[in-house]
């Protein structure tokens, strides 16, 4: 034991002064100092580009996720013609060969629009009239009614979105984007995801890890995902009977530890962990600062309709919004409960009910600040659903459909009041500027100032990215 | 940005130098082409001169011999060797004309110019051709010599890279004191610390006997199948859900209680392979083999509404495409799923002819809810017993109802065993119903499998395939029988096989050594990296093959070696010339596994249960985790009892909502074929090992050992004792002062607050110690708490 102990304390009294003879710093001074210095975290949270390929319109994204696949036949894509075809069979050419979800096996029969769409705005934007506050704010936003994608199924179509694959495994935009990019917020996540659903809508979506895991890049860069009960990130209060000034004591004796036993070892992996137990503790602090709204006064509120910290989706919106002052670089909001296979109506106007104010409000809220010009904004689901009626369940709804959706995009360099793409005249294809998901990161990427092509990452001897091996920029849609 | 101190530059400096791919040397020697040429052709030539017909340009192949010495379409020679000047591929890579430039500028790819000069050198040098090593199957190399002055490097291992370093002038690191080494063998073949008593004797006695004597023990531990597990369970993806939407439980564990066994038996790794890919086409396969055949089985599967069967099929077979070739030959033929492989000589065919070996494997493509046949039985003794005997009750109940008759005289008393009757054949059928079941793979008329255009299931229009290797790799079939998954057993574990054998010592290595001697443990194909120690990998492979795939006997070989012996503390000039540890000269240092990270805090707290196998069990999970689940929406209920603190290979496997403690120290979700998991250092993980009710109770049975068990009563060697606990050797003067500090703070406040000490002692199901002082218990748990937080305490050195 002796013998042994001389042998490392050798080894280290070695490394100890090649060390100390490489910096100024002794690493013990590190873990006496009561926090490291903010600036130490940077290797944390800095990007690997450090300088974005062209200068970026949007510094963050909000993007919201109405998880389900949203009806674009009854939100930003009207189409009369299938009022006039309504109950009638659904003509083979438009359905042939193509895939198909729960009506497999069904008769395939129109069905009319169940909302009527109005005018809105200066722009004169035409939007459902279940969407009244979002169409308050069409001047805003840029319509997308073209967009499709690979997979019929909500699983793997929430994968293509998130990660631009139905592949596992492979990192989600916010991951590549805090990869890329890093993030401003010092003591918060750079990429936090928030769920909600509707407390009387139908059965909610499951939405797995995977929609924010970061794959094969470094971990992390991984989203954090806010927890509407207990603590919102893991294991974030204290163990019962432990008080602030204790978890300090705790940490910093850890740290302290940690340090003087690595003036031995000169790892710097230890000097990670220890900046990583300080911001942990700052984080103690931090996210519940953020999680209590009580300093936002009533009109702000009022504005969203929130009441509070109900984990509601208009709570989750005001939450970006000051997840966003606080530098977090990537904020996904979920709503859950926009598979309406039946009871579309009902159930269109229970999410409209929870997401439409909310959202305009996050908007507007953000415009007021001065940050709508660098914040992109986008709002959309999986998917969208057939022009045909799915009957089987209860009063009329549809089914999954992949070939065309809508989706809007808002703020950070999109050029709002304008409607871009469009399906066929029943709302089957997206026949006129057709916008892949490939198409939409690569925009999305582009906005934040880099190529879609070049943020790229080695991983089973391959160049991965976002966009995989396709995706376009889609230009005029950018202000 | 603004103030960046000077240790940050350092350490950013000293994170740079671990990205360079290569050790700096004196003076280059000539390239190697598998070293450095091919993989700069891959990088920069093979996308769209490579193997991919497809997407070939101008019809030159570079990865071949023929095209890379060939003349391009204007006759003009590609490599003519000896003659840079009058070589093409430099004249072009070289050209300052965009027109002319390779890669072209729209690949956004460009040469360095290191990266031009080693290939001016190789084609100065003669042009060397050397076929793709990963393909050649392995010859046993010569040994090197073993250097003369030394008298303890002649073990194979040693003489390999002992050769390699002298080249270098460079030798091995000092051996590591005997505390460090005990605690590496422990972590590296059981996963679990060793006791500090284990320590302490092999200290008291290092000799190479008890070295020898302690490897032995530590590989008969039933413990060692666990450990040994985990990492495979990575590969095969292992998981107690199905994976995709509902991500609803599925009946497995039996499969990987197998592979726990299989190890800790020394089943020979080509029966694994076997057993696992075609243990139902054994002769009369016994129920382990059976159980093994659960592998074709782990793909993700759906119950989701409107899945189509034909899609979900197809996903399935590309699946069992990807995993297999991850598994087995470290080869990304995946990527060739909708085009021919862009690096490798892979094509489409050979994909889904891949995909055809397990066309027979009966399967839905959706799932009824909660069924997953075809599944095996596997009543344990008690239910067996417990069924022989309702038989028997049920048997004579019908014998006595027989008897009785008609009468309506005897009604009252047919009633009654009527009653009976059913009442046991009730009892029966939910005693059945609790058999653990675990899904198996039963064979039946294979599947037309056909090429997928673009990997588009919808596109019938591509030819049906049968079952065949890869054409790289196995010529054609001469067969008229269709093949089977044993035939692809049989073929991966030939000892022509070029890769399975290297592919698996390579990833034993990294066990022992943190990195492959091939980095890449997923990719052996031309854009992985080629072994730092090509002949020592051969020399290993070709021992395993020659020893009878015998997995212990490799363990022993390489736990004896001297460069397994080695201190892992790294002089700063090494930490300069070979930042990745490519040389070898000196041992790796690294955090453990996420599940060891658990098992270690209990085995201090003296809470593990070391049952070995079992159906999953669920720690403590925070509440609402599950939320976001549905169809059917679940609740995690931890397990009481002793399930509670099983080793955490034995938490239940959610794929889509892995638990949050093991996911913060980056245990895979086990969706795809993981080799190597990433290594992350979060805030996540610092506030999992703080906080969770896992670690805190931990720390509390921690505590009441401290407080029990050390034989001196004072403070100080309590804190001596914990920590000799929780990292095997005594605390400095400096340690011991900081915890002493802690430990008066703390008692200072749970002793003026009692009921905070009540708090922190309530927390986990394991009964509290009533004769120790609440507020002295909570002050010590508070210092164990910070023991089992040291980085020391969780890593491997």
């Amino acid at each position: 034991m002796h013998r042994s102990t001389s042998h490392i304390e050798q080894a280290a009294a070695m490394n100890r002064r090649a060390f100390l003879g490489r910096t100024s710093l002794g690493l013990g001074a590190l873990g006496l100092g009561s926090l490291v210095e903010p600036s130490q975290l940077e290797a944390a949270t800095s990007g690997l580009l450090g300088a974005t390929h062209h200068t970026a319109r949007a510094k963050r994204v909000i993007f919201m996720c109405m998880a389900g696949g949203p009806s674009h036949i009854e939100t930003f894509d009207p189409k009369p013609k299938l009022a006039e075809l309504h109950g009638q069979p659904m003509p083979e050419s438009f359905t042939a060969g193509q895939p198909i979800a729960q009506l497999q096996g069904q008769a395939l029969k129109c069905q009319a629009p169940l909302f009527k769409f109005e005018r809105f705005g200066q722009s004169g934007q035409e939007i459902s009239e279940v969407l009244p506050h979002i169409g308050g704010i069409a001047d805003e936003i840029c319509i997308v009614r073209s967009m499709h994608t690979d997979q019929i199924n909500h699983d793997p179509a929430h994968t293509v979105m998130n990660t631009g694959t139905s592949i596992s495994g492979r990192p989600s935009m916010g991951s590549w984007i805090t990869y890329g990019l890093g993030s401003d917020a010092a003591d918060l996540p750079g990429f936090v995801v928030l769920t909600s659903i509707s407390k009387d809508g139908r059965n909610p979506q499951p939405i797995a890890t995977r929609q924010w895991h970061s794959g094969f890049l470094p971990s992390r860069h991984q989203g954090v995902a806010f927890q509407s009960h207990g603590d919102a990130v893991h294991y974030l209060s204290n163990p019962p009977g432990v008080d602030h000034a204790s978890q300090q004591r705790a940490i910093s004796t850890i740290n302290r530890l940690d340090a003087m036993r690595n003036e031995l070892l000169a790892n710097p992996e230890v000097e990670t962990r220890i900046a990583q137990y300080e911001l942990a503790f700052r984080m103690q602090t931090s996210v519940p600062e953020l999680m209590d709204v009580a300093d936002e006064p009533q009109h702000v509120l009022d504005l969203y309709g929130a009441k509070g910290a109900d984990g509601s989706f208009a709570y989750n919106c005001l939450l970006a919004r000051r997840l966003a002052e606080r530098g977090t670089r990537f904020i996904q909001l979920y709503h859950r409960d926009w598979d309406h296979h039946n009871d579309l109506t009902k159930f269109m106007k229970i999410c409209a009910r929870d997401c439409d104010q909310a959202t305009a409000a996050l908007i507007t809220d953000l415009k007021q600040r001065g940050m709508l010009d660098d914040t992109l904004i986008v709002w959309g689901g999986e998917f969208g659903r057939t022009p045909m009626a799915q009957s089987n369940k209860g009063d009329v709804g549809r089914d999954h459909h992949m070939r065309a959706f809508s989706m809007f995009l808002a703020g950070g360099g999109i050029r709002g009041g304008m409607t871009y793409g469009n399906t066929d005249e029943l709302g089957y294809h997206a026949i006129e500027n057709p916008m892949h998901v490939n198409d939409l990161h690569a925009t999305m990427l582009h906005l934040l100032g880099i190529d879609h092509t070049r943020l790229t990452y080695r991983y089973q001897g391959r160049d991965f990215r976002l966009t995989d091996v396709a995706g376009q920029v889609v230009r005029p849609i950018l202000g | 940005m603004k103030r960046r101190p000077l240790l940050l530059k350092t350490l950013a400096a000293m994170a740079f130098c671990t990205l360079l791919p290569s050790v700096t040397r004196a003076a280059p020697p000539a390239p190697q082409f598998h070293r450095d040429v091919r993989p700069i052709l891959s990088n920069f030539c093979y996308r769209c001169h490579g193997p991919d017909a497809e997407t070939r340009a101008a019809d030159l192949r570079l990865d071949q011999r023929e095209g890379l010495f060939g003349n391009s379409s204007s006759g003009a020679p590609i490599v003519k060797p000896g003659d840079v000047e009058g070589s093409e591929l430099l004249r072009r890579v070289m050209s300052h004309d965009d027109a002319e430039r390779m890669p072209p500028p729209a690949a956004n790819l460009e040469l360095s110019p290191a990266q031009i000069e080693t290939l001016k050198s190789w084609i100065t040098a003669g042009a060397d051709w050397q076929n793709h090593w990963a393909y050649q199957p392995p010859t046993r190399p010569e040994l090197p010599p073993a250097p003369p002055q030394s008298t303890d490097l002649d073990h194979p291992i040693d003489r390999f890279l002992a050769a390699a370093l002298a080249n270098e002038g460079l030798t091995y690191a000092e051996a590591p004191d005997p505390v460090t080494l005990a605690r590496r063998l422990s972590f590296d073949l059981l996963g679990l610390p060793p006791s500090a008593d284990e320590v302490t004797e092999f200290a008291a006695d290092p000799s190479e006997q008890a070295y020898a004597a302690l490897v032995e023990q530590l590989l008969v531990s039933p413990h060692y199948g666990e450990r040994m597990a985990v990492h495979w369970l990575d590969l095969v993806r292992y998981a107690d859900s199905c994976g995709y939407h509902s991500d609803v439980e599925q009946p497995i564990s039996p499969y990987r209680d197998y592979v726990i066994e299989a190890f800790n038996r020394n089943l020979p790794f080509d029966q694994f392979t076997r057993e696992q890919l075609a243990g139902d086409l054994l002769e009369n396969p016994s129920i382990e083999q059976r159980v093994a055949t659960g592998y074709n089985r782990l793909n993700k599967t759906t119950e989701e509404g409107g899945a189509q069967a034909g899609e979900y099929t197809a996903k399935s077979a590309a699946d069992r495409v990807r995993t297999t070739a991850g598994v087995w030959l470290a080869a990304t033929l995946g990527c060739a799923e909708c085009h021919d492989h862009k690096y490798d000589p892979y094509t489409a065919r050979d994909f889904y002819s891949f995909a055809a070996f397990f066309a027979d494997v009966q399967e839905q493509g959706v799932y009824k809810a909660g069924t997953r046949e075809p599944e095996l039985k596997l009543p344990n003794a008690d239910q067996l017993a417990r069924a022989a005997e309702l038989n028997e009750q049920l048997a004579a109940c019908t014998q006595q109802l027989a008897a009785i008759g008609e009468a309506e005289t005897e009604a009252p008393q047919r009633d009654e065993l009527q009653k009976q009757e059913k009442q046991l054949r009730a009892d029966l059928r939910k005693l059945e119903a609790s058999y653990p079941r675990t899904m198996i793979t039963v064979s039946t008329t294979p599947r037309e499998m056909r090429i997928l255009p673009r990997g588009n299931w919808l596109d019938a229009t591509g030819e049906v395939v049968s079952p065949a290797l890869p054409a790289a790799f196995a010529p054609a079939p001469t067969s008229d029988r269709r093949l089977t998954r044993l035939d692809l057993a049989d073929w991966l574990t030939a000892r022509e096989n070029p890769v399975v054998a290297r592919v698996f010592v390579n990833r034993l290595w990294r066990l022992f050594f943190g990195a492959g001697l091939a980095r890449q443990l997923d990719d052996f194909g031309a854009q992985g990296e080629p072994p730092t120690h090509p002949e020592l990998l051969d020399w290993l492979a070709v021992e395993f093959i020659d020893s009878g795939w015998d997995v212990k006997h490799m363990i022993r070989l390489i736990t004896s070696s001297r460069a397994y012996r080695q201190s892992s503390i790294p002089t700063a000039e090494l930490v300069k010339r070979d930042p990745q540890n490519r040389l070898l000269a000196r041992q790796s240092r690294w955090r453990l596994d996420a599940e060891f990270i658990r098992d270690t805090a209990l085995v201090h707290a003296g809470l593990l249960v070391p049952e070995v196998g079992g159906a999953s069990v669920k720690p403590y999970q925070p509440e609402g985790y599950w939320e976001f689940l549905n169809f059917p929406k679940r609740t995690w209920r931890a397990d009481e009892g002793n399930n509670q603190y099983r080793r955490g290979l034995y938490t239940h496997w959610q794929r889509t909502f892995l638990h949050p403690s093991l996911l913060a120290f980056d245990a895979p979700s086990r969706e795809e074929c993981t080799a190597q998991r990433a290594v992350s250092n979060t805030p996540q993980a610092a506030l999992a090992l703080l906080n969770d009710p896992t670690y805190i109770e931990c720390a509390r049975k921690f505590a009441e050992r401290t407080l029990t068990e050390p034989e001196s009563a004072d403070d100080a060697s309590r804190i001596a004792w914990a920590f000799r606990q929780a990292v095997s050797r005594a605390p400095s003067q400096a340690e011991q002062k900081l915890l002493a500090e802690l430990l008066a703070a703390s008692r200072a406040q749970f002793e003026a607050d009692k009921s905070a000490a009540e708090k922190l002692l309530a927390v986990g199901q394991s009964p509290r110690s009533t004769e120790l002082d609440p507020a002295e218990l909570a002050a010590w748990t508070g210092v164990c708490r910070a023991v089992l937080n040291l980085h020391e305490a969780i890593s491997r050195n």
